[in-house]
């Protein structure tokens, strides 16, 4: 009896439909979210994210619409980041069929509203995502804003802890160093973050070759995400979770 | 025949509905203190903190309802929290009382990374009707707290940093600490083998 590792596919929404796509060759519309998220679960995916990417309101609206189809059919946790500013975000999302929700930059914003969130709805609703790089801070990573382009003007350890302190249930870390190389998890920032975490800790960015997941676990991450590897069919979630299996890790199969 | 599912403010109980509706029996979502009384089945769900559960519940007289509901033998099932109330006693954010079916204290898990939070699998006792052809299936758990030690019902346990009770099957009661509605085919399963045992 021991707690499984998770495989999290994320998947980017803009107005209703996937960005990133399965097909190579059509990256602009590529897919259904909510015919992706069920091929997806019947892949053994242990949780799906929803990352909603749309500038507009009636983008927004349409994810909600996403949420609550694939709620309805596909029965694992489901997690929804993007657009939050607000408790009542929380609780639209919740109440279309979200599980949890993740924030980024509107906690950096306002971190009081990490604690708004967790009094009302629990701190298990709430992921906290957090896009790193590395810098010369205190802890040698620093926060970034805008996809990695900005720098928040926060260390990244140190925004992990207070964070922790508000209420966060889980910590959702990107590394910007590594995102889009494929070459692999940023295995110094998963092992600092999680020298200071009590929370679970999600490891995103950098995935590519099989050992790369093996690797981001030893370094203490509790479940990986990924987004390329999967949409492009590089791996299938079965592959990754058999090859873990394999190596002795614990999955489900 | 038909579900109720209680709705004391608590949860996401959409994709609670839908997954129960995959059994096929009608499951309404409820406040109503006669229609969840009366119901062939009433789900308890339950998330966020302890005391704020049993606030909520004693709002719509849910505490009543669960207790007349044993009382009359009618099958209810508790999830999550929604299990964890059915205790005496919990002690997140401090002492409280539960609706008390089963005398025990829900305690903090002794795990370094809390909340125990993903697919996790059940020792499952021998006698299960819950479990019964997924005793050897995962499913997902998110929750800090949980009874441990020994219960003089019928128990099943899984591990997180230590042991604990991860589901009761009393007579009518019954209660899982994970979601079998967020557990794939293997909490449908579960879901159908409560329907079916109605």
């Amino acid at each position: 009896m021991t707690l499984s590792v998770r495989i999290i596919p994320c998947l980017d929404v803009t107005d209703g439909r996937v960005v990133k796509g399965i097909n190579f060759k059509n990256l602009q519309d590529a897919g259904d979210p909510v015919e992706m998220a069920a091929l997806y679960g019947e892949e053994g995916a242990d949780e799906l994210t929803f990352l909603d990417i749309s500038a507009s309101a009636s983008g927004r609206e349409t994810t909600l619409d996403v949420v609550r189809q694939t709620a309805e059919q596909v029965f694992i946790p489901l997690t929804v980041g993007g657009g939050i500013r607000e408790v009542s975000d929380v609780d639209r999302l919740l109440r279309s069929g979200a599980d949890k929700v993740s924030i980024n930059t509107a906690a950096l914003v306002r971190p009081q509203l990490i604690s708004e969130i967790a009094d009302r709805f629990g701190a298990q609703v709430l992921v906290l995502s957090i896009d790193a790089r590395r810098a010369r801070t205190e802890s040698g990573f620093e926060v970034t804003t805008h996809g990695g382009r900005e720098s928040a003007g926060k260390d990244a350890l140190a925004w992990i802890q207070e964070a922790c302190e508000l209420g966060v249930g889980e910590i959702l870390l990107n590394s910007m160093d590594a995102d889009g190389t494929r070459a692999g998890y940023d295995i110094g920032m998963i092992s600092a973050v999680r020298a200071v975490t009590k929370v679970p800790l999600i490891a995103s960015g950098g995935a590519g070759a099989l050992e790369d997941f093996a690797a981001a676990l030893d370094a203490g991450a509790d479940a990986l995400l990924a987004a390329s590897v999967f949409h492009f069919g590089t791996h299938r979630i079965s592959d990754v979770k058999r090859y873990l299996a394999a190596e002795g890790y614990s999955v489900r199969i | 025949m038909g579900i109720a599912i209680l709705d004391y403010g608590s949860g996401n109980l959409r994709s609670a509905q839908r997954a129960f509706e995959k059994t096929g029996v009608p499951v309404e979502i409820t406040a109503d203190f006669d229609t969840a009384l009366n119901a062939d089945g009433l789900v308890v769900p339950g998330v966020g903190a302890f005391s704020a559960c049993m606030s909520g519940l004693s709002k719509i007289k849910g505490d009543e309802i669960v207790r007349k509901r044993r009382q009359l033998s009618r099958p209810t099932l508790g999830i999550c929290v929604g299990m964890q109330i059915f205790f005496s006693e919990g002690v997140e954010h401090g002492k409280h009382s539960g609706v008390g079916i089963w005398n025990a204290t829900v305690e903090k898990l002794a795990s370094p990374i809390l909340p125990h939070m993903g697919w996790n699998t059940v020792s499952a006792h021998s006698d299960s009707i819950l479990f019964k052809g997924v005793a050897d299936q995962s499913f997902y758990f998110v929750h800090s707290y949980a009874v441990k030690g020994e219960l003089p019902v019928l128990a099943s346990k899984s591990f997180y940093g230590e042991e604990f009770i991860s589901a009761v099957e009393d007579e009518s009661f019954s209660a899982t600490q994970f979601h079998p509605e967020k557990s794939g085919d293997a909490g449908l399963a579960l879901i159908r083998n409560w329907v079916t045992s109605l």
